[in-house]
């Protein structure tokens, strides 16, 4: 089983692969990547480091293209392919089917996974992407409960990459428009979820509000802990139910305890989150995971998430809790 | 340009769904989407009803269409896809890429908005499989619409959602649910009791989104009906109406006044208004965030 962490500049890659990545994923500094922030990603001469970094010590580097192209601009994405192609990458990851049929025809020998964003949930989707364009491994989106993931990988033709650890998105991937509802840019079209620049702080009498474009997304009290206001984790009222998490409160994802189980079904790689996170972060959580990875691998029957690596993970995650999510049933 | 009626997204008891369809079968609308395409959980109409409902608007001389679950997660539900892509007489549409997979090269279908074809080489590799016609995603534009249209292949139709709450997300969660605090192995079918669903504001009393099970929606109401002439003029080929649980047939009949050119767009309009649950957006179409309002240009 490989461990796959984000790698969101130059110095997270490298604390990625010294602290037990088997394999980074990281994206170019543009639209084409689902993490489109300013200050983050690679540039030529990075990516080129980069690769040679983690290829020297014997690990993978992949490439994540995996929003949309829109419609005036596919050459861009496309441009993406080849430069991910002529770098020497190990995989890239792609969500269109536009951008696979490209990187068919013009990169034959490049590897593809499936992205997370291609909403792939069940064998017959992930077949398809199979016959047409040859992927070799599919990202599930974090909304099936293990028995269902089970399922889907007992007819798969592919490889199956899960999400281990870190942020929780709570809709499918690839079928959220909520970010471009409130402010015109969201995880297909721009790369991004809630953008940096949507969002106000504003001090009033009732308490600190966090706005997105204007709309409020949360109140916090004085001495509350505020967080990024992602706006499908905010307060919020529905019905005769006042300022609650309506669709989900800021906690993380995190399925080491389950661990035993994903290998047992054969999950290939267990996928990290965090490409927007520091290369402290990321240290943090791929040390704890490489530990459990062996550890598991070594004597799956008396393996327990340690207490240890639980909370050194809480200390990063959001929230400072953690959730199994939809892998347990009761989540849902 | 033709008139079509998505899929019902709420779920309502059998008989108004049985009502809402013979009602249906007398209105101007040209095309019907049926089926279950948010929730696997939700009985009343099963599918042989829905292939019932089918024949009956068929005779009436309606287009009749299946649609896809968006999300499907278990076995069950990939049984039923099955059964929905092989009925043997209804085209379906298909809203996920395994739906598209039981279809290509058997039977011509419709791709779904979900399904992300957001671009020329998307739609074109597309085609061959057996595409007749497609659903621009919800967050396009209308200039990027111009460029699919000028670029898309010979004979494929575009269908645009053109007016109703817009199902933005789709969740494992049932968020329906999670306000009744139930599970959702054992909801209780709270979504029977909100029939245009469950509304969420802001701390600000802001009408912000709309919970239905699984599925999040805009609180405000796509109105592309001042873009119609617009629509026309790039050769948009279908606009879609979706269901609300009231006035959906005077709604039908106003989009058909003005395609048919009895209405003018701005005495339909000013009775469209008072006939939505909530404000009216048009965001998405001119490039911007959805939830705006912007001065349509044609009216």
């Amino acid at each position: 089983m490989e461990l796959v962490c984000p790698a969101g500049s130059l110095p997270a890659l490298k604390a990625a692969i010294d602290h037990g990545a088997d394999c980074v994923y990281l994206g170019f500094r543009d639209a084409t990547n689902a993490r489109n922030f300013a200050g983050l990603n690679f540039d030529e001469a990075a990516i080129e480091a980069g690769i040679r970094y983690a290829h020297d010590r014997g690990r993978k580097v992949f490439v994540a293209l995996n929003t949309y192209p829109q419609a005036t601009k596919a050459e861009l994405w496309q441009r993406a392919i080849d430069r991910a192609a002529h770098s020497g990458v190990d995989a890239v990851i792609l969500a269109d089917p536009g951008m696979m049929a490209y990187a068919v025809k013009h990169q034959p020998q490049l590897r593809l996974h499936l992205s997370v964003q291609g909403s792939a949930t069940n064998y017959e989707a992930l077949d398809f992407y199979y016959q047409h364009f040859g992927i070799a491994r599919a990202v599930l989106p974090r909304v099936l409960s293990l028995v269902q993931v089970q399922q889907v990988l007992e007819k798969s033709p592919v490889e199956i990459e899960v999400f281990g650890f870190g942020s929780l998105c709570v809709m499918v991937e690839g079928r959220c428009a909520l970010s471009s509802y409130v402010t015109g840019e969201a995880p297909n079209t721009n790369g991004v979820c809630s953008p940096p620049k949507a969002v106000r702080w504003v001090e009033t009498p009732k308490g600190r509000e966090s706005r997105l474009n204007g709309v409020l997304i949360d109140r916090y009290a004085p001495g509350e802990n505020a967080g990024y206001p992602t706006l499908c984790k905010g307060r919020f009222d529905v019905g005769d139910d006042h300022n609650y998490y309506a669709i989900e409160e800021p906690t993380s994802l995190n399925t080491l305890s389950l661990l035993p189980d994903l290998m047992k079904i054969g999950v290939s790689a267990i996928k990290i989150e965090g490409r927007q996170r520091s290369p402290a972060y990321v240290a943090q959580v791929t040390k704890v995971w490489r530990s459990a990875i062996d550890s598991c691998r070594d004597n799956p029957h008396r393996y327990s998430a340690k207490p240890i690596w639980i909370s050194e993970l809480d200390k990063v995650a959001e929230g400072q809790q953690h959730t199994l999510g939809a892998y347990h049933r009761p989540w849902k | 340009m033709k008139l079509a009626l998505g899929p019902i997204l709420y779920y309502w008891p059998r008989d108004d769904v049985l009502a809402f369809y013979e009602a249906v079968a007398a209105s101007p609308v040209d095309i019907v989407y049926l089926g279950e395409a948010v929730c696997s959980r939700r009985h009343e109409v099963r599918l042989n009803d829905w292939l019932d409902i089918a024949q009956v608007l068929r005779e009436a001389g309606k287009e009749v269409l299946l649609s896809t679950q968006v999300l499907i997660e278990s076995g069950a539900d990939v049984t039923t896809l099955h059964k929905i892509t092989a009925n043997g007489t209804f085209m379906v549409e298909a809203n996920d890429m395994g739906a598209v997979h039981c279809l290509e090269g058997k039977v011509p279908f419709v791709a779904g908005p979900h399904l992300n074809i957001y671009n020329l080489p998307t739609l074109q590799w597309l085609a061959p499989l057996g595409l007749h016609r497609w659903v621009m995603p919800l967050e396009m534009s209308r200039a990027d619409l111009a460029v699919m249209q000028h670029g898309r292949p010979a004979g494929l139709q575009t269908e645009v959602f053109a007016y109703g709450r817009m199902p933005l997300a789709f969740s494992a969660r049932c968020f329906t649910a999670r306000h009744c605090n139930l599970p959702k192995d054992d909801c209780q079918f709270k979504c029977l009791e909100h029939p245009d669903g469950l509304l969420m504001r802001t701390q600000e009393n802001e009408e912000f989104l709309v919970l239905n099970g699984i599925q999040t929606q805009s609180a405000r109401v796509q109105n592309l009906l001042p873009e119609l002439t617009t629509m026309l003029s790039m050769g948009v080929d279908v606009a879609r109406i979706s269901p609300q649980a009231q006035h959906t047939v005077r709604i039908l009949e106003l989009f058909d006044g003005v395609i048919q050119g009895r209405l003018d767009a701005t005495t339909a309009n000013a009775e469209l208004l008072t006939l939505m649950p909530e404000k009216p957006c048009n965001g998405y179409w001119y490039g911007k965030p959805g939830l705006e309002q912007l001065v349509p240009e044609t009216v």
